[in-house]
């Protein structure tokens, strides 16, 4: 099972479909930039951010290098603390554990706080298969349920939707699945979240089996935690009488204070706030107070598989802040859908290809997302080096062609390269083909770029890829060496 | 072999040759910032939350205050008299939903975020209590209040469930309008003693 979004058309096309849907592009604009500027503003009141970075980098390396030991320690503390610990290699067997657990209490319906790795096992639906209906309970969750939609940012899933699509969604579908939405309903925001407040209580109050991610995992306590905003955590945490947890291996920290630079990091990063509303923590069972059965999933599903790659291990310290997609001018532009992905943006350009392997043509495409400006890097707290991981997994989609019988575009294009460079009497002779082809091209251009130079319009065949994208500059009509040997080096 | 066996044997030979980190750099400390209480009331208004601020004698007073006439819980342990609450014995989740407000004490407010810790002790009560009324009074004494989240960690007990609190629940979700009050209370008042 891969976290791709099934049948999702490689990131190329995918993205050209975003790009031409304006109302798309105007609310990410909006919505990345609003929270980037928050961001900022509060990373800039901690005066030593950078050593709180390098302290939460330290964290999270240290509990990857010594993953196993911590697994177990985990294992131990929350089954002394009364909680039932699974363990699934794959999405499949979590969410078979999940399905089971509320089959035993012969429940139909679950109550979910937003978890993305419940996302990424396609929980829901597997639920849905099962006769089980799982209801999200986050607020943007739940325009995305309601829609029939697939999340697009991994804070707030529904970026991509404007206040009245959001009435327009509440007003049609609320009634089909419970409390109707009131039929004054208006597309001011605090009115529609009121809506949603009204429409989930009653599933709040009547829920018997909960499901939640985790933020972190602590190893010696057994200690889970829940950063959110909304209070549906709190709600699907507390009233509930069971709770199944799904936690990735690598949200283990080693110990209870560890969690200090994490909480301090987190919010920040995140939300642009110095705190973020809600934070619970728990560990397994409270004798009278909260579920009373709880249930905690350790998910390899590719983590294993991300461990072993020296140079993007360091991806699984990432702590899902999201604050790469908003200074990432792809994802500006283009959006969370195009990455066909719960992990979206530069985090998802990384972790999807080392989770799933670079075998589809969808997951191979990822790591081409990007300009490489390096911004991702600066802002992530946990100092993933998002573009060196990013050219080492391109390396990787290379070498999986690499006994193509129809060699790419690209590998051609770069085996020419190789054999012209090596070679002076070759390099001049490409050197006036391609004079030669920028006279031709500039000829069938339409557009000028800034400084001048035409740009060949759409290239046909192979190098459409290239240019449906980009604007390539024509050739010039001279390369240098010819102007060298007219001009005598630039004497006459 | 089973997925929990399976699972530790790929952990282990991923990091096969992999040398395990070394010691951890500290994380950095707060600069000293001064009048901590006056910090912690400005972080705490900063989320919309109220901050009242009383002397000991006056709490009673400020409390009722805060409710106004409200129906309200509290928990059996707390250490001060809520005329006409009703004392939480295991009410149900609907009987909580038709109660107006919730007077609970906390564990340690931090000043430099504006953050309430519970701990869910007896003059706190259980979590379902301070979640479910709409109001949340909560008291606090000025002696509770430290700088930072590394001196609240270090006073929690991490056996115990907590709930960290940073003003009234809150959502951005609809085209990053903040809107005070989803699920959690949607009103949040700290009554600061001493
Ligand atoms: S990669 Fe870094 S910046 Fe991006 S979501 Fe993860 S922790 Fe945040």
């Amino acid at each position: 099972m891969s976290g791709t979004f099934v049948g999702m058309p490689a990131f190329p096309t995918a993205a050209r479909e975003a790009l031409g849907d304006t109302q798309l592009r105007r609310n990410l604009a909006h919505a990345t930039h609003t929270i980037r500027d928050k961001r900022a503003a509060v990373v800039a009141e901690v005066e030593d951010w950078e050593d709180l970075r390098l302290a939460g980098a330290a964290v999270k390396e240290a509990a990857l290098r010594d993953l196993a030991t911590h697994l177990e320690t985990l294992e131990e503390s929350l089954t002394r603390a009364g909680a039932t610990v699974h363990w699934a290699r794959d999405a499949e067997e979590a969410c078979a554990i999940v399905a089971e657990v509320a089959r035993s209490h012969g429940v139909d319906e679950v109550v979910k706080v937003k978890s993305m790795a419940t996302g990424e096992i396609g929980l829901n639906e597997a639920l849905e298969a099962e006769g089980i209906l799982a209801w999200e309970t986050d607020l943007a969750e739940l325009i995305v349920q309601l829609g029939d939609d697939l999340p697009s940012h991994i804070l707030v899933p529904a970026i991509h939707r404007n206040r009245a699509e959001v009435r327009e969604i509440f007003r049609r579908r609320m009634g089909d699945v419970g409390r109707p939405a009131p039929d004054d309903l208006t597309d001011e925001p605090a009115v529609l979240a009121g809506a949603a407040r009204e429409h989930l209580r009653e599933k709040f109050l009547r829920a018997k089996v909960a499901v939640s991610g985790a933020n972190f995992a602590v190893a010696d306590t057994g200690t889970l935690v829940v950063v959110e905003s909304e209070g549906n955590g709190r709600m699907c945490l507390t009233l509930p009488e069971v709770l199944v947890s799904v936690v990735g291996i690598e949200k283990v920290v080693a110990t209870w204070s560890d969690l200090d630079p994490m909480l301090r990091l987190l919010p920040r990063s995140s939300t642009g706030e110095r705190m973020n509303p809600y934070t619970s923590t728990w560990s397994g069972v409270t004798p009278g107070d909260g579920p009373q059965e709880v249930h905690v999933v350790l998910l390899d599903n590719g983590r294993t598989r991300a461990l072993a790659d020296d140079v993007g291990r360091q991806a699984l310290r990432c702590i899902r802040c999201s604050a790469c997609l908003n200074v990432c001018p792809v994802y500006e532009r283009v959006g969370g859908h195009a990455y066909g992905s719960v992990y979206p943006g530069p985090i998802g350009a990384i972790l999807n290809p080392l989770l799933n392997g670079v075998a589809d043509e969808q997951t191979a495409s990822l790591p081409y997302a990007s300009s490489l400006c390096g911004a991702c890097f600066e802002v992530c707290p946990v100092r993933i080096d998002i573009p060196s991981v990013l050219v080492d997994q391109r390396a990787a989609v290379v070498d999986s062609h690499r006994g193509d019988r129809v060699p790419k575009a690209e590998a051609v294009a770069m085996k020419t390269a190789a054999w012209a460079f090596s070679d002076s009497r070759r390099l001049a002779w490409a050197e006036k083909a391609s004079g030669l082809a920028g006279r031709v091209l500039g000829r069938f251009s339409r557009t000028t770029l800034p400084g001048g130079r035409t740009a060949a319009g759409r290239l046909p065949g192979p190098a459409a890829g290239w240019t449906g994208a980009r604007d390539l500059p024509a050739p010039p009509t001279e390369s240098f060496r010819e102007w060298w040997d007219r001009t005598d080096g630039g004497r006459t | 072999m089973s997925a929990r066996d399976e699972i530790l044997r790929r952990v282990r030979s991923a990091l096969s040759g992999v040398s395990p980190a070394e010691d951890l750099p500290p994380a950095p400390r707060v600069p000293d910032r001064g009048d901590l209480v006056a910090l912690f009331v400005e972080r705490v208004e900063d989320y919309r939350a109220v901050v009242t601020r009383c002397a000991v004698a006056d709490r009673e007073a400020a409390v009722a205050e805060a409710l106004a006439g409200a129906s309200v819980v509290v928990p059996p342990g707390l250490d001060l008299d809520v005329p006409g609450s009703v004392v939480d014995d295991r009410l149900t989740a609907d009987e909580l939903d038709r109660i107006d407000a919730v007077v609970t004490r906390a564990r340690v407010g931090i000043a430099e975020t504006g953050t309430i810790v519970l701990d869910h002790q007896p003059d706190q009560g259980r979590r379902a209590i301070s979640l479910v009324p709409d109001l949340h009074v909560c008291i606090v004494d000025v002696s509770q209040v430290v700088p930072d989240i590394p001196d609240a960690i270090a006073l929690l007990d991490p056996a115990r469930p907590t709930t960290w609190i940073s003003g009234p629940s809150a959502t951005s979700d609809i085209e990053l309008d903040r809107v005070e009050g989803v699920h959690g209370p949607r009103k949040l008042h700290v009554v600061l003693v001493g």
